[in-house]
């Protein structure tokens, strides 16, 4: 008996193929987290959460899920091996977007009721400080050093440069109406800033801080105010940078060299999140308004799959392995 | 003076460093470029609103503008920039000499909340030594036959408001209206642009009746029983109706028809389903934060008055930040140009219309404690701006003096 066990065990660890991630996805107005496998790209749990989930970020060795509930004002950690919440981080009111340092610990978050950006330590579940920023700060950024991180603030429109170390803001780059995400390149040499309002992505030098482009997206039928960029992100290689353009319900593939867009693929209602596969065969968008996801296959850049999760997605990470 | 010249410093902004904790406090005081700004609310002698849940606080509209330099004021300790607020309350016959104080005092930017006749009134008087954003009036004229140079409107025009309604009920295929208007010139008025959105929408009006207002006081201690004989009886025998549109900008019956009628239909216009620029129920594109702000600082909920003072005030910020610049003519200059995005939490960017300074954008639909829809709806496009299906577009406008 124990012989034939530990035999199907071992077919199984081998039937898996390396590509099998587990994608999770919080869903704003379902107050849960929905998980989906890489491979067969079908929902396999949902895992009830606090209030208002939004931001996800997940722990560099895949063990912990942060998800921010912003109406519980707090930070929840989901054990991925349990898919239970083991407990909570203090963030302050509101929080919505957070950004990882590179080594897995602090947590930053944005508290965008409150103007502050609070750096929370997760293993000792307290907080390291509070910096303020702009009126409304949500977008989070940071370098890949871990060195600087960037917050965009939506009414004031600007991204705030705050040194890590001194948790001071130490330059402040004007950017469109309503910036909503910021992402450095994997070899730090550049930073985008999306602006819902403003239809645009900035792109900032961030060695001098200074606007080098601003790219603008124009998609045949769609009224340019539909055209609201939130989320991005940036291929390991750093030549294709993806671009999510809310209710234009397109992602804008924008070449990461000279900056033109190369296409725009058709995806579901309201996209405004992103995420990899670490081994970056697909891209995960999530669709607020249709409730689902959209798959798009990196290398051939079209959308493959559209899956249905939980009510109205709104953030997304990927599990490293 | 607030036309001082800018001091060439490409990218100042970009490197000032923050005083500790200080995101907020305004940087470098000394050498900061003031941009005077000032609200005057003229309080006319009317009747109080049918429901006291609408009596007007004593900040309406000041708490709104207060609020956006606030907001000004964050961005401009980043660029040296500071806003300023001077406030009046005045009676109509010192409006006048209201806006001729703030402007001698060198203040150039001037919201007023005022009827039609007293808008223009001050806005004539100041000239070109000030703007003046119209706050409050809806008066279709003041956008077209008496529009100024130096007028913009953040309050929309009744035809936006209107249109923004007849949108909504198109798509819900609620063509048949039963038009109940009040008896005063402004009742008469909004009705006149009830019957244009129908027509230009594809609506019909089975039939118009007035409401007299006979005059006496708004509130008794028997009223409801009164209401609910007399509106039953008011509304019967109306012709086959999908709604009843009821144009009471007077505030005289509109409020006592919802659950009063003869025939058991919807209310809409100036009850029930209400067009509005803002509503405290508004939570969709961020606007909580915008609501938590205000509730934050007034600790009452933000009336359409205020929103519209706020958005006046914002765009002047938006100005000052983008055009680098708090000289009067690059200011107003890039606010009244087709560079203006300012984001509103109503969804689109909003901009001045170059043909009438009217604020395009997005009109609420709310009934009760809910925000029920946005228009425009889905379905009508425009070549240039959807937010040009409300009200007067460049083709019809008669407006022959602005810009």
């Amino acid at each position: 008996m124990r012989q034939l066990l530990v035999t199907a065990a071992c077919l199984g660890c081998l039937g898996v193929p390396a590509s099998a991630y587990t994608v999770y996805v919080s869903n704003e107005r379902g107050n849960s987290i929905s998980i989906l496998d890489s491979d067969t790209l079908e929902v396999t749990d949902t895992v009830d959460v606090g209030q208002r989930p939004r931001g996800i970020n997940m722990s560099p060795d895949g063990k912990r899920l942060y998800v921010l509930t912003s109406d519980d004002d707090h930070v929840e950690v989901l054990d991925t091996a349990t898919k239970t919440v083991t407990g909570t981080l203090p963030s302050g009111p509101d929080p919505e977007l957070g950004a990882l340092h590179p080594s897995g610990n602090p947590l930053y978050v944005a508290n965008e009721d409150d103007n502050l950006v609070t750096a929370i330590d997760v293993d000792k579940g307290t907080v390291l400080a509070e910096i303020p920023v702009g009126v409304e700060p949500e977008g989070m950024g940071i370098s890949p050093d871990g060195k600087v991180l960037v917050n965009t603030s939506e009414t004031t429109n600007m991204a705030h440069f705050i040194d890590t170390s001194s948790h001071q803001i130490f330059a402040n780059v004007l950017v469109d109406q309503r910036p909503r995400f910021a992402q450095f390149t994997n070899d730090g040499k550049y930073l985008y800033v999306s602006a819902e309002i403003g239809g645009t992505v900035t792109v900032i030098d961030p060695a001098n801080q200074e606007v080098l482009k601003t790219i603008t997206f124009d998609v045949p039928g769609v009224p340019h105010e539909a055209i609201q960029p939130v989320g991005i992100r940036v291929t390991e290689d750093d030549s294709k940078v993806y671009v999510a353009l809310g209710p234009a319900n397109r992602v804008a593939v924008v070449d990461g060299k000279t900056w033109e867009v190369m296409d725009y693929l058709l995806v579901g209602q309201r996209v405004w999140q992103l995420a990899f596969t670490p081994d970056e065969k697909y891209l995960f968008t999530t669709n607020g308004i249709s409730n689902d996801v959209s798959v798009i296959d990196v290398a051939s850049d079209k959308v493959v799959k559209s899956v249905q999760v939980g009510q109205q997605p709104w953030g997304v990470a990927v599990s490293p392995n | 003076m607030t036309d001082s010249p800018q001091v060439p410093m490409a990218f100042r902004w970009a490197t000032l460093a923050l005083a500790a904790g200080g995101a907020v406090a305004p940087l470098a005081a000394a050498a900061a470029e003031v941009v005077a700004t000032g609200i005057i609310r003229v309080e006319e002698k009317g009747p109080l609103p049918l429901s006291r849940l609408r009596l007007p606080p004593p900040d309406l509209g000041f708490a709104g503008a207060e609020l956006a330099i606030a907001d000004n004021n964050t961005t401009g300790g980043f660029m040296g920039q500071e806003f300023t607020l001077a406030t009046a309350a005045v009676p109509p016959d010192q409006a006048v000499a209201a806006i001729e104080a703030m402007a001698g005092e060198g203040v150039r930017y001037i919201v007023t909340l005022a009827d039609a006749d007293t808008t223009l009134a001050m806005a004539d008087a100041v000239g070109d030594r000030a703007l003046v954003l119209n706050a409050l009036a809806p008066d279709d004229r003041l956008r077209g036959e008496d529009c100024r140079p130096n007028l913009l409107h953040t309050a929309p025009s009744r035809s936006m408001l209107t249109d923004a309604l007849a949108q909504y009920l198109i798509v819900q295929r609620w063509n048949r209206w039963f038009l109940i208007e009040g008896s005063h010139p402004a009742d008469k008025e909004l009705a006149e642009h009830y019957k244009t959105s129908a027509a230009k929408f594809g609506a019909k009006i089975v039939e118009e009746r007035v409401y007299e207002d006979t005059g006496g006081a708004r509130r008794t201690d028997s009223g409801t029983v009164q209401v609910q004989k007399q509106m039953p009886v008011f509304t019967q025998s109306a012709p086959e109706h999908d709604v009843v549109i009821a144009a009471d900008e007077s505030e005289v019956f509109a409020a006592y028809l919802p659950y009063h009628t003869w025939d058991p239909r919807p209310v809409a216009g100036s009850a029930g389903l209400e067009p509005v620029s803002w509503s405290s129920a508004q939570e969709a594109w961020g606007g909580t934060q915008l609501q938590t702000r205000f509730e934050k600082q007034s600790v009452r909920p933000m009336r359409a008055e205020d929103w519209n003072a706020w958005v006046a005030i914002r765009a002047l910020g938006e100005g000052a930040t983008r055009a680098r610049s708090t000289a009067f003519d690059k200011l107003t200059g890039y606010i009244e140009g087709p560079d203006l995005k300012l984001g509103v939490f109503k969804g689109d960017p909003v901009s001045f219309r170059s043909w009438d300074g009217q604020l395009r954008q997005p009109i609420l639909l709310v009934a009760g404690d809910m925000m029920v829809s946005v228009s425009p709806q889905d379905p009508f496009v425009h070549q240039v701006s959807t937010l040009d299906t409300l009200g007067t577009d460049q083709p019809e406008t008669k407006c022959k003096n602005h810009g």
